[in-house]
């Protein structure tokens, strides 16, 4: 299905913010819809938007790759991304990665063998004053999560298991 | 004190449009759009002092005097993307006192003829924007915004737009690209936007925190705001403090208050009460200050900290104590610029490679005198050529922490942060 | 403010136009300030900041508005850091130092971080030779690298875009001119960067990779050996190479190209072409070329089945026999013959079409145009003049393109177009159905096929808008193609479309006029010299005794049918094509890149071409063979190019004043470009040999009136097959060329998706299509820009659908399986 077949409301609505002989303005909110469902932005769907807004998926690609937030490549279905740049490392985010990766099991930027939880470091979010925290990006958004511990955050990942089972 | 900008600190449930409205909400936007001439809204705004806070420090009211009256439609930005390591106050604005900074963008595009305004967020702020959007629909339910403002010919729409992850979109110029759908890379300087901006049109680009201050100047007027601050600076600011400070956060003050009551009085003191070593003023782009007692005594203007050899920037003030050895700390700010160097132009793409190689085998205890040397050497062959600031920020750590700390240059081990 | 502006540079005074950037006003005093992401053509990017200089202006005393002076002289203000000479202006008394010690030293570290991400594989790397960074960094370079060597970028090597174009991802260094090519002169953004930073790389996510008819002009103004084409890279070292100036002859554009040859073991030991470079004419092809021109340009001179010995049927086998036999014989059976034929192509030169006139004269002799496009005696008279240049097109101007896919049959034409079109150009496209130019159309006209002459008549009405446009407009120019119709229906639209011309006024001056969308290089050329089409081939050959065929496949195409009585056929060829097999005489003729000559371009401008390889076996150049045979029968004709050149000029009087000497001449173009530097306009060529000459205008007071009608049109349950005309088809100039197979790909029709439903096909089908007793396989594309009724049949793939009048009403037959 295209995105516009899945999508009709929104991407109506995202087309109608922006001037009509301006639609290439649209890609970036069309590419977060597009990740919506995996996480990742699929190859047809680029395709898809890029037909949407007289562009060649060539350019929908190359924003793919620019923007850090997009994906071109599935991941775990919550993408914990902890801010490890300077005020929050200066306040334990090196060592609360390090921590969490080990009791997950996982390589800084790994996947959890149950295909769950991804974590990898990330660049300041703006949250500078609440370290140590991450934030979780899954397709339908993002949430973030302040003044965390390794326990409250294995805590809450075992409730997401729960609730995905 | 009272709060200016943070006023939800006073108010509870100020996010409200009730609640907003009996606090004496959108008076500032009814006295300008039903009562005011355009021109007369610049000129107050420019007589009021006030200057953008997203880094720059540009008079705002000089900023909209720019904007072409010979080329149509205007727009009005908002600068959301609040990216700077370090810099928290736009969210906390937008989060928690949301109802004050849409009336701001009202009024700025009320005074500059827009009839469209984009809040350009950082992609991370995708809740907010949810927020936003709903008080949007509110407010034009209610008549503030949409057609017909306050029943005037005025017409406004105002929408939100989603980054995704890139910091240099907080430069205007690369924003603008990001916005019309493109990579977030830097345009070439002049034009500038108030001359050709969105869609090659006249634009304004302004501050989340910018745009706050508009309802209460208009509410007070221009001799009352610039009787806030120093003569240097007017008017208030917040303060992102953060680092090895007991209590970081935001702290909403008068331009002029110094360093010792900022990190002090307001922050708590360092943690541990470790002796303080050195502050960052605006964030990871900023040239590292020592902290003796002349700094901590020096008010935080941009005149006074720009002699301090620094720039106040968007006074994101992280702190650091003689815990941290500062070529662990150029390594993350490098790991930072490197990162989000957006690759335009070569000094910045090249350099800030190379130089986080050099960052990384020094504070590996693997580096050499001549690596501290050489790193001294490509930051500097990097200043005065790059396209945009972006790249001359990213020297700024470092070439100021060899020249001031040499120290923590010197001796060949392992070092760790805290 | 006065519009022109005088500025020192190095201590050279030069006085250029307001607007100007410094880096190419160093250029007009020839100094060269070293560049890797400008390009005259493509603008600033202030990427690379390789332009580093230092620039000074005169202090302006606020009281009187004038330069403060200093013992007399202003005083100049140097600005406290470099700027990019790519992106300052110019400004009165402005003083720019690319020399300085500052200068130079911000060159040198720029050149220093480039480095860092360079690998050092010069000696593999195919831009070896003719690399700016190369021939930068042994002036400028560090002599030793403070940069650790592991610590380089290291990335992929051979990555290939599609199939034509590789890149090497380590030499890249994120110029973006090939993504600035292909988004603003292109105007097809099929390469992108992906990633950001040091990791910024080039990528095609387009089907096929690096999907652009323009795609080989990257490699040319890559700075670098980051971009290759396929048929070029571990080619051949570019200082190995001799270069010898050529026309392509692949459409009736003419592009300048450079034929790049070396000898070579492979080849025995024969000097032969290894690639097809542009060559600067800023009034033909800029510094562009289309992939067919690059990557087909000469490839079918090359083939194993040259004709390489004049050759006779006896006992109906060939044998060969020595060319003064063969001359002989030729000269017996035309002068025997009653009224022999001279069926001749627009793929000769002038001089041969000259040289064949005259023989045809002195035999009384009918000499035909082999082609199915008509309406070449009205751009004799009408076509555009001496003084052209579709480059002076813009605000103001209106072009008109109809009937043609103009991007699949002439690219640089579209290109220039579109140009045009940006820069203010009213275009309108006139077409049955959607083409590629019109997304930069102001006017886009549809048609029922059938109504193409009448849609230009209705427009020539007063009252009718674009008749209005045109009445307006200070220069018009009309493109008109073939696409649906045949030889009556194309002269018929020529005839609407002169009538519209000399209606509003525009013929008979520079830049105005009518332009016919020929497939061959000197199709222009053939009509001017009175070569004309015939409406039914069958019946001349059906009646005439002895034909001549020079430079035609009648036989392959389709065009006719030989019975068993059939005319003594005298064939002038290069390659056994099925006329040939046919043939009672074989004359084997010279490629044009083996021989001399000149094309007359769908522009009327005279063009020359040189020799660049040695001629294949007994070959012999067509005017020569004409000539030889014209002596047999005690005609002298000349036998050297420009001697039959001068002939020419005196007896065809839109040729007059044109000889070789001014055909060859060249002035200085803008941008300058120079094979001494090459990074301002890249490896292109420089043009030393000739810009070409126009014809001028016929000097006609009355035209013939429109008569033609249009088009067939489809027919109630019957689909009307129409032919394209594609880039990339299976004629022999094409499939010749190997690296194109993959794009020329198989035999494709297109019909609308509700044709398909109620025929009952699905997109992608296999069909088997009947035409005119002709049958072929085909995949089947539906495609929705298809008007309902219509089979587009792509012409030259495979299933023949020349006709010598008229679209061919066909029945598709049946689904193949399997
Ligand atoms: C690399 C870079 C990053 C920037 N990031 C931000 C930002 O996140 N938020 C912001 O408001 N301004 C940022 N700026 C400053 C903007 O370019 C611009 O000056 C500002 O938005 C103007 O608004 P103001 O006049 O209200 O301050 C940044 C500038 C640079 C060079
Ligand atoms: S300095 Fe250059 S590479 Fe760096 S962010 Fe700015 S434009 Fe991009
Ligand atoms: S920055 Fe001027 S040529 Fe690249």
């Amino acid at each position: 299905m295209t995105l516009i077949e899945k999508y009709p409301q929104e991407v109506k609505q995202i087309l109608a913010r922006y001037p009509q002989d301006q639609k290439r303005s649209a890609v970036m909110p069309l590419l977060y819809l597009a990740q919506r469902e995996n996480g990742f932005v699929h190859r047809r769907d680029m395709k898809d938007i890029g037909a949407m807004l007289d562009i060649t998926e060539t350019d929908v690609a190359s924003l793919v790759g620019f923007y850090s937030l997009y994906h071109d490549e599935p991941a775990g279905r919550l993408r914990i991304q902890v801010c490890t740049d300077l005020s929050c490392a200066l306040r334990g985010a090196d060592d609360f990665l390090a921590a969490l990766c080990e009791s997950l099991g996982v390589e800084p930027g790994g996947t959890t063998p149950d295909g769950l939880v991804t974590v990898e470091p990330v660049m300041c979010l703006a949250a500078c004053d609440k370290a140590p925290l991450f934030q979780v990006q899954t397709g339908a958004g993002l949430e973030y999560h302040e003044r965390m511990t390794i326990e409250k955050t294995l805590e809450w990942i075992e409730s997401r298991k729960e609730a995905a089972s | 004190m009272t709060h200016i900008l943070l006023r939800h600190r006073d108010i509870p449930d100020l996010d409200k449009l009730a609640v907003y409205e009996k606090q004496g909400g959108f008076k500032a936007l009814k006295k300008v759009v039903t009562g005011m001439r355009p021109e007369a809204v610049t000129q107050l705004v420019m007589d009021s002092g006030l200057r953008g806070r997203g880094g720059a420090g540009f008079p705002t009211g000089r900023k909209w005097m720019f904007v072409d009256k010979n080329n149509w439609p205007h727009y009005v930005v908002v600068n959301a993307d609040e990216s700077e390591p370090g810099t928290f106050k736009d969210r906390e604005i937008l989060e928690s006192n949301p109802l004050q900074f849409l009336e701001g963008v009202a009024i700025a595009a009320f005074a500059v003829e827009a009839h469209t305004a984009y809040i350009y967020l950082r992609g991370e702020f995708w809740p907010i924007a949810a927020e936003l959007d709903k008080r949007i629909a509110a407010m034009e339910k209610a008549g503030y915004l949409g057609k017909r403002v306050f029943g005037t010919d005025y017409t406004l729409k105002v929408h939100t737009h989603l980054g995704a992850g890139a910091y240099i979109c907080g430069e205007e110029t690369a924003l603008l690209e990001s916005l019309e759908g493109k990579r977030g890379q830097p345009r070439i300087r002049p034009p500038f936007p108030p001359v050709s901006g969105l869609y090659g049109k006249p634009t304004v680009v302004n501050n989340v925190e910018t745009l706050t201050n508009l309802p209460p100047i208009i509410n007070n007027g221009a001799d009352w705001y610039k009787s806030l601050g120093t003569a240097d600076t007017v008017g208030v600011k917040i303060f992102c403090l953060s680092g090895r400070v007991r209590k970081p956060g935001n702290y909403e003050l008068p331009f002029g208050i110094t360093f010792r009551e900022l990190i002090y009085e307001h922050g708590g003191g360092i943690i541990d009460g470790v002796p303080i070593k050195a502050i960052m003023a605006a964030g990871a782009s900023s040239a590292l200050i020592l902290a003796d007692d002349q700094t901590l005594d020096t008010p935080l203007d941009y005149g006074s900290v720009h002699r301090l050899g620094a720039e106040l920037g968007s006074a994101s003030v992280i702190v650091l104590d003689e815990t941290v050895r500062l070529d662990w700390l150029i390594d993350k700010t490098m790991t930072f610029f490197k990162h989000e160097s957006c690759g335009k132009c070569t000094p910045c793409r090249d350099g800030s490679f190379w130089m986080k190689h050099l960052t990384e085998r020094i504070r590996d205890g693997n580096g050499s005198a001549e690596d501290v040397k050489l790193l001294d050497s490509v930051a500097r062959q990097m200043q005065g050529k790059c396209l945009c600031a972006l790249g001359e920020f990213s020297t700024q750590a470092v070439v100021s922490s060899i020249e001031k700390f040499p120290g923590d240059f010197g001796i060949k081990r392992k070092v760790s942060a805290s | 403010m006065t519009d022109r502006v005088t500025l020192t540079i190095d201590g050279k005074q030069v006085t250029v136009p307001a607007g100007m950037l410094v880096v190419d006003a160093a250029k007009k005093v020839a100094v060269h300030i070293p560049i890797f992401c400008y390009h005259p053509k493509l603008g600033s990017a202030a990427m690379c900041r390789q332009c580093l200089v230092e620039v000074g202006r005169p202090i302006i005393d606020h009281a009187t508005g004038h330069p403060e002076l200093e013992d007399g002289f202003p005083r100049i203000q140097f600005s406290a850091k470099l700027e990019t000479a790519c992106t300052t202006l110019v400004s009165e008394g402005m003083v720019v130092l690319t020399q300085s010690e500052r200068a130079r030293k911000g060159q040198k570290e720029v050149l220093e971080f480039l480095l860092t991400s360079h690998p050092l594989d010069c000696p593999i790397c195919d831009k070896g030779g003719e690399c700016p960074l190369q021939n930068l960094t042994m002036a400028h370079g560090p002599g030793k690298s403070r940069f650790l060597f592991d610590e380089k970028h290291h990335a992929e090597k051979q990555v290939p875009l599609g199939e034509l174009i590789f890149l090497d991802r380590e030499r890249c260094i994120q110029c973006g001119r090939c993504v600035r090519f292909q988004e603003n002169v292109a105007g097809e953004p099929v390469i992108g960067f992906y990633q950001r930073g040091r990791s910024m790389d080039i990528v095609s996510f387009s089907e096929p990779g690096f999907d652009s008819v323009f795609s080989g002009n990257t490699t040319d103004i890559c700075p670098v050996g980051a971009l290759t084409t396929a048929d070029f890279r571990f080619g051949a070292r570019p200082w190995e190479l001799m270069a010898a100036a050529s026309i392509c002859s692949q459409c009736a554009v003419g592009c300048n190209t450079t034929l790049n040859t070396r000898r070579e073991a492979r080849s025995d030991g024969q000097i032969v072409v290894k690639r097809v470079m542009p060559r600067q004419n800023e009034q033909v092809n800029e510094l562009w070329i289309c992939d067919k021109g690059r990557f087909a340009g000469y490839h079918y001179t090359e083939r194993d089945d040259r004709l390489l010995k004049p050759q006779v049927r006896r006992d109906d086998k060939f044998r060969s026999v020595s060319w003064d036999a063969a001359f002989l014989q030729a000269a017996e059976k035309l002068q025997d013959a009653e009224k022999p034929v001279f069926l001749v192509s627009g793929r000769l030169s002038n001089e041969d079409l000259f040289n064949l006139l005259q023989l045809a004269d002195g035999l009384g002799a009918e000499t035909l145009l082999y082609t199915n496009m008509g309406g070449g005696d009205l751009t004799g008279m009408v076509g555009l003049t001496s003084g052209s240049n579709l480059a002076d097109l813009g605000l103001g101007d209106v072009i008109l393109v109809v009937a043609s896919d103009l991007q699949e049959e002439a690219p640089l034409w579209w290109l220039r177009i579109k140009q045009a079109a940006e820069r203010g150009a009213m275009l309108i496209v006139v077409n049955p159905r959607e083409t590629k130019l019109e997304k930069h159309a102001d006017y886009v006209v549809r048609y029922a096929y059938g109504d193409e002459i009448k849609t230009i008549q209705d427009m020539n009405k007063a009252t009718h808008k674009i008749h209005k446009v045109f009445a307006k407009a200070a220069n018009a120019v009309i493109f008109y193609g073939s696409e649906g119709l045949g030889l009556e229906g194309s002269s018929g639209l020529a005839g609407a479309c002169t009538s519209l011309l000399v209606d509003t006024g525009h013929y008979a001056r520079p830049n105005n006029g009518l332009v016919g969308v020929w497939q061959r290089a000197n199709d222009q050329g053939a009509w001017e010299l009175g070569f004309r089409p015939v409406k039914d081939l069958q019946v001349i050959f059906d009646k005439s005794e002895v034909v001549y065929i020079v430079g035609a496949d009648p036989v392959g195409d389709g065009a006719v049918r030989l019975k068993k009585r059939k005319p003594f056929m005298i064939v002038q060829e290069l390659l056994s094509t099925d006329t040939v097999g046919h043939a009672d005489l074989v004359l084997p003729a010279r490629a044009f890149t083996e021989r001399e000559g000149t094309y007359t371009s769908g522009e009327r401008r005279v063009q020359r071409f040189y020799q660049a390889v040695p001629p294949r076996g007994e070959s012999r150049p067509d005017y020569e063979i004409v000539a030889e045979i014209a002596a047999r029968l005690d005609t002298a004709l000349e036998r050297e190019p420009g001697l039959v050149m001068d002939q020419l000029a005196e007896h065809i009087p839109a040729f007059g004043g044109i000889s070789y000497l001014k055909v060859s001449e060249v002035v200085e173009q803008w941008p300058v470009i120079n094979r001494s530097e090459l990074f301002y306009g890249g490896a292109v060529y420089e043009n030393t040999q000739g810009l070409g000459m126009q014809l001028r205008p016929a000097p006609v007071t009355s035209f013939p009136v429109s008569k033609g009608k249009g088009g067939l049109r489809p027919k109630e349950g019957l689909l009307l097959a129409v032919p394209v005309n594609k880039l990339y088809d299976q004629g022999l100039t094409v499939l010749s060329a190997p690296l194109l197979r993959e794009r020329i790909g198989e035999l494709k029709v297109c019909m609308n998706p509700d044709e398909a439903d109620r025929l009952g096909f699905e997109n992608g089908a296999r069909l088997r299509i009947g035409l005119n007793g002709n049958n072929a396989k085909a995949l089947l594309v539906v495609d929705p820009t298809v008007p309902s009724g219509i089979l587009l049949v792509p012409r030259s793939m495979g299933l023949p659908i020349f006709e010598a009048g008229m679209p061919v009403l066909s029945k598709v037959r049946k689904k193949v399986t399997g």
